[in-house]
């Protein structure tokens, strides 16, 4: 259900960019994802076949690239991925850290004909 | 025909961004204190917010706009209090989004509240991906969930403004370590405020209504 609210907005977005190019066909969307955003690419891909089918953007392919998800710490400043849940600092052991990568949810580009 | 690629480069998700910015703008001018409870299922947000209006509907003006996926039970017990409700049917969706609150603003008297209460739909994955206007997030927690869940998931968590712990009533009959769930807690978000509640048995009730008091007070008294 998150996937089509998701699915539609992705939709009504390729289509204005197309429009305003003024192109007749869309064949590929290309998106970034983020590990932390909770999108599920084979469901997007699912919807958007169904809700596509009457548009320029029938049968095009959905590209995802999924950004992993990485934090800082507040106290050394060191980047790194958190490993099974564990958000603590490998480098100081330090607790408080923010989000840097992860939560991406975007349109990169369009390919029209 | 050649392929040409045009850049985008837009969230997804801009077009709610841009809807609950309005939503905000229409709050503020009536001053409307306005809070986006969000929680798993059956955690308290119905609960917290019954209380809520229990022990302060004499002083401050509220309303309510519900987003429970199923029933409208939630509504019917807010009605029963007397206070402006609105349900939104969300048609098995998993969260609320800008535009539903639009319309359901548009059916409540915000000239008449000072406190309004979105409660969202029991889901920890994906309401803090949307953004409906509110003035702060408020996630609820209950003891039986486990002091695990900020791990799981650590985005809702990371996101909210105010924790409130439920179900501390159970405590004795749980494994839950409250330094284990603030840890995670403050690591993702060293700016949220976290408070031990019972819904039941009322302990703890007191410290939240005085920080909502005080947040309803200070949205009141901002200059027009
Ligand atoms: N023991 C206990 N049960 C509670 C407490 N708060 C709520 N509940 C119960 O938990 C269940 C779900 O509460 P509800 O407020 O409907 O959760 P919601 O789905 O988040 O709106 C109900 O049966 C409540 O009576 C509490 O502090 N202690
Ligand atoms: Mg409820
Ligand atoms: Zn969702
Ligand atoms: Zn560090």
């Amino acid at each position: 259900m998150h996937e089509y609210s998701i699915t539609e907005s992705i939709l009504t977005l390729a289509l204005e960019k197309a429009r305003e190019a003024d192109a007749a066909k869309i064949t590929q969307i290309n998106l970034v994802v983020g590990e932390l955003s909770g999108v599920v690419a084979e469901c997007v891909e699912f919807y958007f076949n169904f809700i596509s089918k009457d548009t320029m953007a029938a049968g095009a392919d959905l590209s995802f690239v999924t950004k992993p998800t990485s934090v800082r710490c507040h106290k050394c400043d060191k980047i790194f991925t958190p490993k099974d849940g564990d958000w603590s600092c490998p480098e100081c052991h330090e607790i408080g850290i923010d989000i840097v990568t992860g939560r991406e949810c975007y349109m990169e580009s369009i390919e029209v004909e | 025909m050649a392929i040409k690629v045009i850049k985008v480069g837009e969230d997804i998700l801009g077009a709610n961004e841009e809807t609950a910015r309005t939503n905000k703008q229409k709050l503020d001018k009536d001053r409307v204190f306005t809070i986006n409870i969000m929680s798993s299922p059956g955690a308290g947000k119905t609960s917290v917010i019954l209380s809520t209006i229990n022990k302060l509907k004499d002083r401050i003006k509220m309303a309510v706009i519900e987003g429970d996926v199923a029933s409208s039970v939630d509504a019917e017990k807010v009605e029963a209090l007397g206070i402006p409700v609105i349900q939104i049917n969300t048609a098995g969706g998993c969260h609320l989004d800008a535009n539903m609150v639009e319309s359901a603003l548009n059916g409540l008297p915000l000239e008449e509240t000072d406190l309004l209460f979105i409660e969202n739909v029991g889901n920890l994955i994906c309401p803090n991906a949307f953004s409906l206007g509110e003035d702060r997030r408020i996630m609820i927690s209950s003891m039986p969930e486990g002091d695990d869940k900020p791990q799981k998931y650590p985005a809702m968590f990371a996101d909210t403004d105010v924790i409130l712990l439920n179900k501390t009533d159970l405590q004795p009959y749980l494994d839950f370590n409250f330094d284990v769930f603030k840890k995670t807690v403050t690591n993702l978000n060293s700016d949220v405020t976290i408070f031990l509640i019972s819904c039941k048995t009322g302990e703890g009730m007191e410290a939240w209504f005085s920080w909502l008091e005080g947040e309803v007070g200070k949205k009141k008294d901002q200059a027009a």
